[in-house]
Formats: structure tokens, sequence, C-alpha cells
């Protein structure tokens, strides 16, 4: 075992473990914690696969913007009633746990019958990726319409958000 | 070295707690919590693949650039939706919200 296989193993049970407590945890705000951990954790193995780009954009845009914006929902949306006597999980929890065990099973197997699996060696150079990206980004023969297309979604998403999440003036009685 | 196989393991586990959460949560925002979880689990698909097979290649950075563009735009849409229906409603438990159940 070398160092590196240390810190997967370390890095992949810790964010199994909070991944599993994001979706069992009854406390809201104590999921989107776990849920911070589990991105953390994803953002080591962005490290570990010689990826740190896509590790800072995991921080800045996972971490800083969407888990927090999600912690600022479940404090917005606290329902008193329903406030620690609510219960996690709905009537098809079963079900649910059935149908992603299946899907899991359904996975390692089809992974494990792949020939390539256990055998394929890393590329040995990573470098200028980034670089790669960013031309890849602005070019034509990119990736330039998924680009300019995924700026407009985030456009539209942001007018929607706010149309949607606006109060409107009627229904204040 | 770690195994190509060590990373999809992780990311099929971590792709069927996000299943789990978004077929079994109650809450809308955990619904939206266990989404997350899914798109993670793709993302490291994504850029493992990138790691074992073609680095000149760039899609697999590129495709996990975009996956966060959407990610981000589909949680602040779902967000606002959550909070308006709250507003509505006063709930954000997604069995009693069924405006739209035949």
């Amino acid at each position: 075992m070398t160092p590196m296989q240390v810190i997967f193993i370390i890095t992949a049970v810790a964010t199994v473990l909070a991944a599993i407590m994001v979706v069992s945890r009854r406390n809201l705000v104590h999921a989107a914690l776990f849920l911070v951990i589990t991105l953390f954790g994803v953002a080591v193995n962005f490290i570990l696969l010689d990826a740190p780009f896509l590790a800072v954009v995991q921080v800045l845009v996972y971490i800083g913007a969407i888990a927090i914006l999600m912690i600022f929902a479940v404090m917005l949306t606290r329902n008193i009633q329903e406030d620690g006597a609510g219960e996690a999980f709905n009537k098809n929890v079963g079900m649910a746990g059935l149908v992603s065990f299946l899907v899991l099973s359904l996975l390692v197997v089809t992974l494990g019958g792949w020939s390539e699996f256990r055998a394929l060696p890393p590329v040995a150079n990573t470098s200028g990726a980034v670089e790669a990206l960013g031309l890849a980004l602005a070019s034509a023969d990119g990736y330039v319409l998924a680009f300019e297309v995924a700026s407009m979604l985030l456009l539209g998403a942001l007018v929607g958000a706010i149309f949607v999440a606006w109060p409107r003036k009627n229904e204040n009685e | 070295m770690i195994p190509l196989s060590w990373y999809l393991l992780l990311a099929a586990a971590l792709f069927a707690v996000g299943l789990f959460g978004v077929l079994a949560r109650k809450n809308a925002i955990a619904i939206l919590m266990g989404v997350e979880l899914m798109l993670n689990a793709v993302n490291i698909n994504l850029v493992a693949f990138w790691r074992y097979l073609d680095v000149q290649a760039i899609a697999g950075h590129a495709f996990a650039v975009m996956v966060f563009a959407v990610a981000a735009a589909e949680v602040a849409v779902g967000l606002a939706l959550v909070i308006s229906l709250y507003r509505r409603r006063q709930t954000v438990a997604a069995d009693q919200i069924d405006l739209l159940k035949w």
C-alpha cells in the first residue's frame, strides 16, 4: 500500500459515511453539514486524480455556493409543527433502499465484468490540462457552444429563481 | 498507484446513496441534497476516466465543468421553488405537495 492508497481509502470511507449521514439525518442542518464533508471528500479525490483546478472549483462552487444555499433554504423553510417530530423518510423507504441496492449491485457487477477494470494504468503526464481546458472551452472546434449554452442556462436560472421566489403582492393576506 | 476500479466503486457507492436519498427522503431540500450526491458521483467518474484513458482529450474536464454549472442552476431554481412553495402552503414535505396529482 502506497501513501496515496491509504489517503484514498480514508477519504473514500469518510465520503461514503458522510453521504449516508446526509440521506439519513432528520435534522436538515446536520445533513447539510455532512453534505459539506462529502463534497470535501470529492474535492480530495479530484486532487488525487491530478485535477487541482476542478478541486478548487468544487470547493468554490459546491461548498461555497451550493451547500451554503442549502443551509439558507433549510433555515428559511423551517416548519414549526414538524420540526423534530417529522419523519426523515416517506413510506417508500424500503422500496427505495431495495432499488438503490439493486443499482449499486448492477454497477458493481457490470464494472467487474469489464476486462480492463483492474489493469488500466494511469496516463503518465497530466501537465497542461488546465490550459487545454481553457482553450477547448473557447474554441469553435471544442466546447464553445456548450460554454455559451451553460452561460444562458445560468442566466435563465438566475431570472427564474428571482421570479419564482419573489413574493406576489396579492397573496400576502 | 490507485487503480481506476477504486474510483469507480466509490462513485457507484456515492450514486447509490444519493439515489436512496432522492427516493426515500420526505423533505424537498433533502431530495435536492441527494441529487447533488449523484452529480458528484458522476463527476468523479468523468475525471477518473479522463485521468486513466486519454489526458489530451479534455472532454472529461469540460463535462465536469458543465456539470458544475448545471448543478448550480438546478439548485438555485429548486430552492426558489421550495421557498415559494413554503410561502404558499407552509410545508416542504414532498408527499404533501400534490397539486399536480391527477
